[in-house]
């Protein structure tokens, strides 16, 4: 579970207040840009308007021009320039303001933002975080729903995270700002209105750890960023039925905690991962094979992928037949052998 | 394709003659004609021949290396010498040099030796020399995309208040390329100190630059961008200096970014895998030739009595120093151990990397021992 510390910054600590997710990265922006002057936030209507999510609501006004800018609506740019930035000693913050408006910043990505570090021997980290609010059930129209981790968990040189809560979303990405490496920061819209009562500066797990929300015994459910309340409330549903679920929230996608979610899946014997992503070459697929192939002798059954269809994400008026939900994920589980 | 058969581009017919400071006889060229540029000092002038001249030698040996097998590939810039120096020394010294695949040369002249220069090219690593030091970044392999990391860093010291201006080489093709209209777009709005130096060597491997674009000059593209354009004769190395420094001192004076288009000729294949006859008439390319940019300028100063027999002979004997240690890094092979593959991809070591790292460990450790074992049972 999170643990509530304080971080060793500058940062004061507030009076516990009752935040959105949006609020909370939106404090951790803040905090993480009056600690380091070399901070800088740039984007698409990041500016004035403070983003189209509000989760650079603002800081325009508070940090000015030269640490906070709209920039030209070009998502190569923006990655581009926030390299030559990093190169120069700034740590840039950049917004895509879609996940699938990402895709034309793929090349910089791939090309350099991931591989400019082991290019150079070291000589040139790029300590970049790129935050990419994503997934749906948020009655998007065509490109606002796409859940596009498995590009970027697919590509070394990348860590990618994605928060579930707020107190998770303030301490991550204060961590990935201050973090050397680029930072694929994965922000789940559906979750952006979720509260939760804060005392500000908070500091939950580190990166690259997975948490366990709740603890069962007889299978491990593992979710991450947007499914990670349908997985909760899944496990709600399964007690009440007599079944015991241990819910993990990866939080890092890359790194993936073999640790932490391979002793769970050895204590119960049974893992089913949910995503919103396409099952086929997803995300789930890479922790489904090295679930087997490290655990194979402690499972009692093939672990189970639950997901959305193969298809494109669908249109506002479909997109609760795409989504996985309690009953789907309790009925994958039923499809098990239970002796 | 057979697109623009019925149309003539614009490119081949409308472009104006290209600024020139010194004219294909090696002849200054009237004040009036000049463009308001200044033709640098003989001094200047003696310095950029020289640096050609080593450049070139290098470029040759390199090509020629390579035709031995013993490089795995090697973009040349024989021809595009002008542009290439007058680049480089444009640059003060905490300006930033972001280069591409074919401007080993200007690395050269910034200072970085042969076997750092050579790294990439022999297979020892994707790039190797000290991007520090020299205010270079990597080599850039995916076209325009180096562009950008220009406009950030300058854009990064105009926002720290320095006064590093960086410079950029981009090709003719690489002018196609989105993120190449994204620098030059970015740049603009942000007043960026960045300099675009575009070489048109008039050919993208195989592609002319009239199946690029259909407008006169890359150089007319800066009125689009609300930025200065030159189009300057990139074979001249007077106007090529001459353009880069105002350019680079515009932008030090905080007054923007600034396009160039040097307008040259890649006399060699796009790199030695390529078959240029498919492409282009050898015609064409002797047309080329007898433009060569070191020859230009040395009419020019073999005729104002700056470069001397013994001068002209010391600078070649010092090309021929830089021929004999480029060979000679050849035979220095670099020892890369395997298990660095693992070192550099993230600040902190990932749990799954440094089992993929104990894995190899063990295979190469086993193949010693195989080594051992067979050499052990050949002696006996």
């Amino acid at each position: 579970m999170s643990t509530q510390q304080t971080l060793e910054t500058g940062t004061k600590v507030r009076a516990p207040e009752n935040l959105t997710m949006a609020a909370a990265l939106n404090a951790a922006i803040r905090d993480a840009m009056v600690d380091d002057p070399t901070v800088v936030l740039f984007g698409e209507d990041v500016g004035p308007l403070g983003g189209v999510f509000r989760v650079t609501d603002g800081l325009y006004a508070e940090f000015g021009e030269t640490r906070v800018s709209d920039s030209p609506l070009a998502e190569a740019g923006i990655i581009g320039t926030a390299i030559g930035m990093a190169m120069y000693g700034l740590r840039p913050v950049v917004e895509m303001q879609f996940d699938a408006f990402s895709y034309p910043a793929f090349e910089q990505i791939v090309s350099h933002v991931a591989k400019m570090r082991n290019r150079t021997r070291g000589q040139i980290p790029l300590p970049i975080v790129i935050r990419i609010p994503y997934a749906g059930d948020i009655g998007g129209v065509e490109h606002h729903s796409d859940s596009s981790e498995a590009y970027w968990t697919a590509t070394p040189g990348l860590t990618v995270v994605t928060p579930s809560n707020p107190a998770d979303a303030y301490s991550m990405l204060r961590e990935a700002i201050a973090s050397d490496d680029p930072v694929i920061f994965m922000e789940p819209k559906s979750r952006y209105w979720s509260k939760a009562e804060l005392t500000l500066p908070v500091q939950t797990e580190p990166l690259n750890r997975a948490v366990v929300l709740r603890s069962g015994t007889d299978v491990t459910l593992i979710a991450y960023g947007p499914t990670v309340k349908t997985a909760l409330a899944t496990a709600e549903q399964a007690e009440a039925e007599g079944l015991s679920v241990e819910v993990i929230d990866l939080r890092t996608l890359s790194p993936f905690d073999d640790e932490t979610v391979g002793a769970s899946v050895r204590k119960t014997g049974r893992a089913a991962i949910v995503h919103e992503a396409a099952q086929f070459g997803g995300y789930g697929a890479e922790v489904a094979a090295r679930l087997t192939e490290r655990n194979f002798f402690y499972l009692a059954a093939p672990i189970l992928r639950i997901t959305g269809f193969d298809i494109p994400y669908p249109s506002p008026k479909l997109e609760e037949y795409f989504l996985p939900t309690p009953d789907r994920i309790l009925a994958a589980l039923s499809t098990w052998e239970w002796s | 394709m057979s697109l623009n058969v019925e149309s003539t581009p614009l490119t081949a017919v409308l472009a104006p003659p290209p600024l020139r400071l010194i004219d294909d006889t090696g002849h200054a060229v009237a004040e009036s004609e000049s463009g308001g540029f200044t033709l640098p000092p003989v001094e200047t002038l003696l310095g950029l021949y020289r640096q050609m001249v080593m450049a070139r030698r290098f470029d040759v040996q390199v090509t020629a290396l390579t035709r031995q097998g013993r490089l795995a590939t090697y973009p040349s810039a024989l021809g595009q010498e002008a542009c290439e120096i007058a680049a480089v020394a444009s640059l003060a010294p905490q300006d930033w040099l972001f280069p591409t695949y074919r401007d080993s040369i200007a690395l050269l002249t910034r200072g970085v030796v042969p076997k750092d220069i050579l790294a990439a090219f022999r297979g020892d690593w994707h790039s190797g020399y000290d991007y520090r030091k020299f205010h270079i970044a990597p080599q850039a392999t995916p076209l325009a995309t180096q562009a950008l990391h220009a406009v950030g860093l300058a854009t990064a010291s105009k926002l720290k208040r320095d006064d590093t201006v960086a410079l950029t080489l981009l090709g003719d093709g690489a002018t196609s390329e989105g993120d190449a209209h994204e620098a030059f777009n970015f740049a603009a709005v942000w007043q960026a100190p960045v300099v675009f130096v575009v070489q048109n060597n008039q050919f993208a491997i195989s592609v002319p630059l009239d199946k690029q674009m259909a407008c006169r000059t890359i150089a007319d593209k800066a009125i689009g961008y609300g930025m200065p354009g030159y189009y300057v004769d990139g074979n001249d190395v007077a106007a090529m200096y001459a353009v880069v420094s105002a350019a680079m001192d515009r932008a030090r004076s905080g007054g923007g970014p600034t396009l160039i288009e040097g307008l040259t000729y890649r006399i060699e294949a796009h790199t030695n895998s390529d078959d240029p006859t498919r492409y282009r008439k050898s015609a064409d390319v002797d047309l080329w030739r007898s433009r060569d940019p070191i020859e230009r300028l040395e009419k020019y100063l073999v005729a104002q009595g700056a470069l001397t027999d013994e001068l002209h002979a010391e600078i070649l004997a010092a090309a021929e120093e830089l021929a004999t240690e480029t060979r000679d890094c050849m035979t220095e092979q670099a020892v890369i151990d395997p298990l660095e593959l693992f070192e550099h991809v993230y600040s902190t070591p990932r749990a799954s990397l440094a089992e993929q790292r104990a894995f190899l460990a063990t295979e190469l450790d086993n193949d010693a021992a195989a080594s051992a074992l067979i050499s052990e049972e050949s002696t006996r």
